[in-house]
């Protein structure tokens, strides 16, 4: 076993450094929004010198590198260790990007990609509906076409920043014949278009971090598809292995760690630090443990990914489940620890890091629901990972009796 | 990079599963449980492929392989439930002899014909019975000492020095435990010569570390084994027309054993690699691995027995050997909640 990157990425090492002892007051500050010319002026610094969309080709406004897993790990590891900004990572550059490059026109392609990855255009992603969620594919919201114009018709939710957007990645239905799967296609459309009213949804964490978005008539000009008609549901499915992953990082779930060491070594109960507490300190080692192997097992598929000599598919089907559920119980403890000070939140003028622990508690209960549920993602591991067989469907006559016992006796 | 097993660590670990699969079926661990044989013919087979001098120098015999070598090994021999004193006498002992500079023992225990155990619980917390030393002369009792057909013993006392004593000095009354593959003895000793190896503290605490990797290792390949039995049982039985693997709550019942055990073969591969590489990881790594696998292993434990339904709690399947491996790694070298405490100290050390 082999851990380290190998001398010739010194060098790569301390080209990162440097340039981040170089550029590093440039970065936005917290206040800067998405849309600030400091945010775009970053953008641009950090695709000129290959620190974001490294692999994107020359040709489309990337940096055009070939595609090194070290050396997007070695940025990140700097970029992360300095505390320095990503850059912006919305949707467009993380899932619409992606696909554009692999089922894109080269016009599509020409368009989309180089404003998108400066995010210069904001995206966001309609898919998931009211009556549209794990199940996914029997989304409603439909798109006629009505000369040279798609004319779209329905509602999409958990649509995050909707509110910022330029454009929207959607999925709509445009063969209602046709099996759910085979009737969808992508759309691409602005989201000044008449006819789109965007409505926040307020979560339990007291923010809007989602919205509704309703369409009515909404013109889309029809060369605006990525794909043919009906294959709309290949290409969101591409995209969603994409985003499954990405949700639950070790690194992170370790750094909030580190932050409940030193909550329960600040925290006291009568003049004790919690730490000295051996129920308490029970429970952070118990999640210590669990962050280490998933901190391994995310080594592991970054190996796997450079050498190719392990099958670690199920290793990395398991993440967002364990990751996720992982993360709210650190969020957790972190509260516990505190007792009755952990229910502080807003303005109360006992909260510790800034009320970030009640915060994150309930956010990653919203990502072990978002992107695919717990449950859906205990179908997909034993289904993919340990091939076992799909629940088998009912016919749709009994579905659609089953609630009604009358019905059913009819 | 490269995180996993080498070539050479993936070759003996195939023929090693091949030769567990065709000399170490279930059968032979029945016959053990029914005292129709002994683990020695077994002993002789591994060492044959030279498992029993694994972390051995050349010098002596052996294979002078490393920590990420054994855990491979372990998990494998776990996978099998295969009975033997690997851990005490293939790694422990020979650690602690070979660190220990009391080289003599070591060619016959690569060999596999001499057999080293392990008498710890003073040094590692006992509940009961206790030994003491004066003028180099041992008495008292030793509960759970790992392997009771070994030949001789090390025995580890509260203040960290470690005594070495001919089985035959000893009295030796084998322990009953739910594992019938892996033997446990209570030694009692009366005014008995003893052999001081060492009295460093340190290399027991080391000694000790090793062990609870291999428990980890070993753990990780029994529970592994549940949930492969778990998953095929439900492909195969049928209830309401349809095998019960089609239904979700059974699938999610192997989702869930799989999401939180699969995470835990890359952390028993580094917890090997952190002894080899990484020393100042490896003391905290092995006891974060240990008590992790303790409670991954239970829950696989008892999840995939109630996935085989009535058949798990029966004889018939032989599940249970498994079931009770797991159980008999959660308590020896120490329980979970113990070896997360001395992982809080061991971490709070560490901090910067």
């Amino acid at each position: 076993m082999d851990l380290s990157y190998g001398s010739e990425y010194d060098l790569f090492r301390e080209e990162v450094r440097s340039f981040i002892r170089e550029f590093k007051d440039k970065q936005p500050k917290a206040d800067d929004g998405i849309k600030s010319q400091a945010m775009r002026d970053w953008q641009s610094l950090l695709v000129q010198h290959g620190y974001h969309s490294r692999t994107i080709p020359e040709a489309y406004g990337g940096f055009g590198a070939e595609p090194d897993i070290i050396k997007s790990r070695i940025i990140a590891e700097e970029f992360g260790a300095q505390r320095v900004h990503r850059g912006f990572n919305g949707q467009g550059v993380t899932m619409l990007t992606p696909v554009l490059l692999e089922m894109g026109t080269e016009e599509q392609k020409k368009t989309f990609i180089e404003p998108t990855i400066r995010a210069e255009m904001i995206w966001c992603q309609g898919y998931s509906e009211p009556g549209a969620g794990s199940d996914l594919a029997s989304l409603t919201t439909k798109a006629e076409l009505d000369g040279d114009d798609w004319v779209v018709n329905g509602q999409k939710i958990w649509t995050s920043t909707a509110h910022h957007a330029d454009w929207i990645f959607c999925l709509v239905r445009t063969e209602p014949e046709a099996p759910k799967h085979l009737g969808i296609s992508f759309l691409l459309f602005r989201m000044d278009t008449p006819g789109i009213e965007i409505r926040p949804l307020v979560d339990m964490t007291g923010d809007a971090n989602f919205n509704e978005v309703f369409f009515t008539d909404v013109r889309v000009p029809k060369t605006q598809i990525v794909g043919e008609r009906g294959q709309g549901w290949q290409v969101a499915n591409a995209i969603l292995g994409h985003e499954r992953g990405s949700l639950a990082t070790p690194d992170a779930a370790l750094n909030r760690l580190n932050g409940v060491k030193r909550l329960m070594r600040e925290e006291s109960i009568n003049g004790a630090p919690i730490m000295d507490n051996p129920i308490f300190r029970d429970r952070l080692m118990k999640l210590e443990g669990r962050a280490l192997a998933m901190q391994y097992n995310d080594m592991r598929l970054l190996s796997a990914k450079i050498n190719k000599n392990q099958d670690v598919r199920l290793a990395a089907m398991i993440v967002k489940l364990a990751g996720t559920e992982l993360r709210h119980e650190i969020e957790c403890l972190g509260i516990d620890v505190m007792g009755e000070i952990g229910l502080s939140y807003g303005d109360n003028p006992h909260l510790r890091g800034h009320g970030s622990w009640q915060y994150q508690y309930m956010f990653y209960l919203g990502l072990i629901i978002g992107g695919g549920t717990s449950q859906i993602q205990k179908n997909i591991i034993s289904e993919r990972g340990l091939d076992m067989p799909k629940e088998p469907k009912i016919p749709l006559k009994v579905a659609q009796a089953a609630p009604d016992g009358a019905s059913r006796e009819a | 990079m490269d995180f996993g097993l080498s070539q050479d660590q993936r070759l003996l670990d195939e023929s090693l599963r091949k030769f567990l699969t065709s000399e170490v079926p279930l059968d032979s661990v029945r016959k053990l449980a029914a005292g129709e044989s002994s683990d020695a013919s077994i002993w002789q087979g591994l060492a044959s492929m030279g498992l029993a001098g694994v972390l051995i120098p050349e010098a002596y015999g052996g294979a002078q392989l490393g920590m990420l070598d054994a855990v491979a090994i372990a998990e494998a021999l776990g996978y099998a439930a295969c009975p033997g004193p690997f851990m005490s006498t293939a790694v422990m002992a020979s650690y602690y002899l070979e660190q220990a500079g009391a080289t003599d023992p070591l060619a016959a225990m690569a060999a596999g014909t001499y057999r080293v155990g392990i008498a710890f619980s003073d040094a590692i917390g006992t509940r009961k019975g206790h030994i003491v030393e004066v003028d180099s002369a041992l008495s008292g009792q030793s509960l759970f000492a790992l392997d009771a057909e070994a030949d001789a013993y090390l025995i580890g006392l509260g203040d960290g020095r470690v005594f070495m004593i001919e089985a035959s000095e000893v009295v030796r009354t084998p322990l009953t435990t739910v594992d019938v593959t892996r033997s446990v003895c209570e030694l009692t000793l009366n005014d008995t010569p003893a052999c001081l190896v060492s009295s460093d503290p340190e290399l027991l605490k080391q000694t000790l570390y090793r062990g609870r990797a291999i428990q980890a290792a070993d753990t990780l390949g029994a529970a592994q084994y549940m949930l492969d039995e778990a998953v095929a049982y439900a492909l195969e039985r049928k209830q309401f027309n349809r095998v019960i693997g089609s239904f979700q709550a059974v699938k999610h019942m192997c989702a869930e054993m799989a999401s939180q055990l699969e995470p835990c073969r890359a952390f028993v591969w580094y917890a090997g690699h952190a002894f080899d590489e990484a020393a100042d990881e490896a003391a905290l790594t092995a006891c974060h691995a240990k008590a992790h696998l303790a409670e991954v292993g239970q829950f696989v434990a008892k999840t995939s027995t109630e996935v085989h339904g009535g058949m798990g709690f029966t004889d018939l399947v032989g599940l249970h050997y498994w079931f009770k491996r797991i159980g008999f790694n959660r308590q020896l070298l120490g329980s979970p909640e113990a070896v997360r405490q001395e992982a809080a100290v061991l971490d709070e050390l560490r901090r910067p």
